[in-house]
């Protein structure tokens, strides 16, 4: 079996969720909001929520589009920017100017909606990251397989979702490793594959280990 | 004299079962770099309340990562628990003439127990406004220090606040349950959430044959659907409006109701609206009033076990840890979206929320037509406390505190 020269490191993570000193009432409330929060409350509201709410699939993908939905009423509104996938995003910049443009163009669009009162207001909060190595390691692919299937949430999140910040590339930790340490390119197209939003984190990790075994049964 | 609890300990393994080991193995790699590191908790009360509650489950699990935890309990007089009982109603929003009396004898308290505890630890975590002042006994630049606030601070008495914001704002960073409950201050502010330990009495597993029993012993039909609200008997837990929504779901429905809370005979104002609610009850033979003992664990367990639905129709809550309890045994539950109910209940996702006697019952009714539905709120409810309300993840909250200032440092 291949052995890769830069071993694959696991790790995991912990957020801290810090609550910041802006909040929204109305829509335009939360356009000014997403103009002037900071890129860790971007990443919040989108990136980590996805992980703390990895168990829901159907019609929860970010936290302004919950929002828009069950507190401001606005269907449509909140289609359009649960539709914003992050794996389309290298930077938070990019994501955050998508945002402001959704909701301002919504704004413009319903003046009369843009100043109505929400039923709850929207608080916009920050992560503040931590990560630990676990001390374990993966230079095979069966060695991955078992790191893989023993990661925390968090720690598959890390890999699996928040990593294509890190990378600034559109892929994941895993993709990226399974491609350049093992040179497994379509395994690794695969993996990036799997829909983050359609999946709970745990079935991600399902559909993984399923290639990954496909993989090793053709070796 | 102030005390140092001694606790005994979990086996935080134990919790691998339910959680999955890496979970736990996270923990461990969470910790690993603040093994024996000093952290000192300190509160007012070494048991009753959620604070003690949690207190006494989560120092355990922290000892077991090997930290050098402990936990100091503030010593008070009458007079001391007088005024900071008034403070906390007034910090709730209720009416309150704040004496000049009052804050002097706060602080002569605080004082005192500045004198006999040894603030040392490299972590203070200090508890709701009663040893606030403590922060006094901070040298500067020696060790961290955080408040964690239990209570909504969203529309405080203006006096009180002010009065203890001068202490606050002193520490280096502070916790709420709720971005609503926070306050506009000049140092960090972090979301704590409360937590239900899984392994508790309240929450373990339990013998159907247990569960059987205790129906019986209440006269309960575990063959007739069950709608269940566990709260004391208080106004703001609105028992009253329970019974208006139930009489609604029965025109539909032939359900039972329990409205079931702890001991109403040494609460002056519970005793009357238990009467209330009797009043209300009537004749009804399905409902079920219980006052239960003020410590009855497995009773609970069990009631919220034996439900079809379990309901929060509370007026004002601070976070409500009964919906978690419920929402950990998989209850679709129908709640208020009040205090901190909407950060457990996610609206069609975890349960449903409602704003009115009219509206709870439609819920009700809606999960009594679509059972199929009831079990996956209840199911995805019980993922969101599993990934959010648990103790364990308050212990790693913690950990993640602790190791972000320590960075800073």
């Amino acid at each position: 079996m291949n052995a890769a020269e830069t071993p694959f490191e696991f790790v995991t993570v912990s957020y801290l969720t810090r609550i910041g000193n802006q909040s929204a009432g109305t829509l335009a409330e939360l356009l000014k909001g997403l103009e002037n929060c900071s890129d860790a409350s971007i990443f919040h509201h989108t990136y980590q929520t996805l992980g703390s709410h990895h168990f829901l699939t159907e019609g929860f993908s970010n936290d302004f589009a919950q929002w828009a939905l069950a507190d401001a009423n606005r269907n449509d509104l909140a289609e359009q920017l649960a539709a914003l996938d992050i794996r389309d995003y290298i930077s938070i910049a990019a994501l955050r100017s998508d945002l402001c443009r959704v909701v301002g163009d919504f704004c413009a669009a319903f003046p009369h909606f843009a100043k109505q009162s929400t039923l709850e207001r929207f608080y916009f909060c920050e992560s503040v990251e931590v990560t630990a190595p676990l001390g374990r390691s993966a230079g095979t692919l069966d060695e991955f397989r078992d790191g893989v299937a023993h990661l925390s949430h968090a720690g598959f999140y890390f890999h699996f979702i928040s990593s294509r910040l890190r990378l600034q590339l559109r892929t994941n930790d895993f993709s990226h490793w399974l491609s350049d340490g093992l040179g497994l390119r379509t395994l690794a197209d695969s993996v990036n594959q799997i829909d983050i939003y359609t999946n709970t984190l745990d079935s991600s990790r399902f559909k993984l280990l399923r290639l990954l075994d496909q993989e090793r049964r053709k070796a | 004299m102030s005390e140092t609890l001694a606790l005994t300990r979990i086996p935080l393994d134990d919790y691998a079962e339910l959680l999955g080991a890496g979970e736990i193995e996270e923990l461990r790699a969470l910790a690993k770099p603040l093994r024996g590191r000093s952290i000192q908790m300190v509160n007012s009360t070494a048991v009753g309340g959620g604070v003690a509650e949690i207190l006494m489950r989560l120092l355990p699990l922290a000892e077991e990562l090997d930290l050098n935890i402990k936990w100091e309990v503030m010593n008070g007089g009458e007079d001391f628990f007088d005024v900071t009982k008034s403070f906390h109603n007034a910090l709730h929003g209720a009416p309150y003439h704040a004496s000049q009396r009052d804050f002097e004898i706060f602080l002569s308290y605080n004082e005192r127990n500045r004198a006999t505890l040894a603030l040392d630890a490299e972590f203070v975590v200090i508890h709701d406004p009663q040893p606030a002042a403590l922060i006094d006994a901070r040298k500067p630049g020696s060790n961290h220090w955080v408040w964690r606030c239990h209570i909504d601070l969203s529309h405080p008495h203006r006096g009180v606040w002010d009065f203890l914001e001068t202490f606050v704002s002193r520490y280096d960073g502070a916790m709420f349950s709720s971005p609503e409950f926070s306050r506009q201050l000049p140092i960090p502010q972090y979301l704590f959430y409360p937590a239900i330990d899984p392994l508790s009495e309240k929450n373990c597993a339990l013998d159907p044959a247990f569960i059987t029993q205790i129906l019986a012993h209440y006269r309960i039909d575990p063959q007739r659907p069950i709608l269940t609200q566990i709260s004391r008997f208080d106004r703001l837990k609105d028992p009253v409006g329970v019974i208006r929504a139930y009489r609604i779901v029965k025109r539909y429905f032939d359900c039972q109701l329990v409205l079931a809370g702890g001991s109403a005979s040494d609460d002056p104002e519970g005793a009357i609206v238990l009467k209330e609610v009797l009043r209300e009850a009537g004749n009804d033979p399905d409902i079920r009033v219980i006052e239960l003992p003020a410590w009855a664990p497995l009773e609970v367990n069990a009631l919220q076990r034996a439900s079809t639905i379990v309901i929060q129709k509370s007026l004002r809550e601070g976070f409500g840890l009964t919906v978690s309890e419920a929402l950990w045994k998989k209850k679709p539950v129908v709640a208020s979206a009040v205090g901190g109910i909407p950060i457990q209940i996610i609206h069609k996702h975890t349960g449903l929320l409602a704003h009115s006697v009219e509206g709870t019952a439609y819920q009700i009714r809606f999960l009594l037509s679509h059972p199929e539905i009831a079990a996956k709120l209840g199911e995805h409810g019980h993922e969101h406390v599993k990934e959010n309300f648990l103790i364990t993840q308050k212990l790693k909250r913690y950990l993640t505190l602790f190791l972000t200032m320590a960075a800073k440092s």
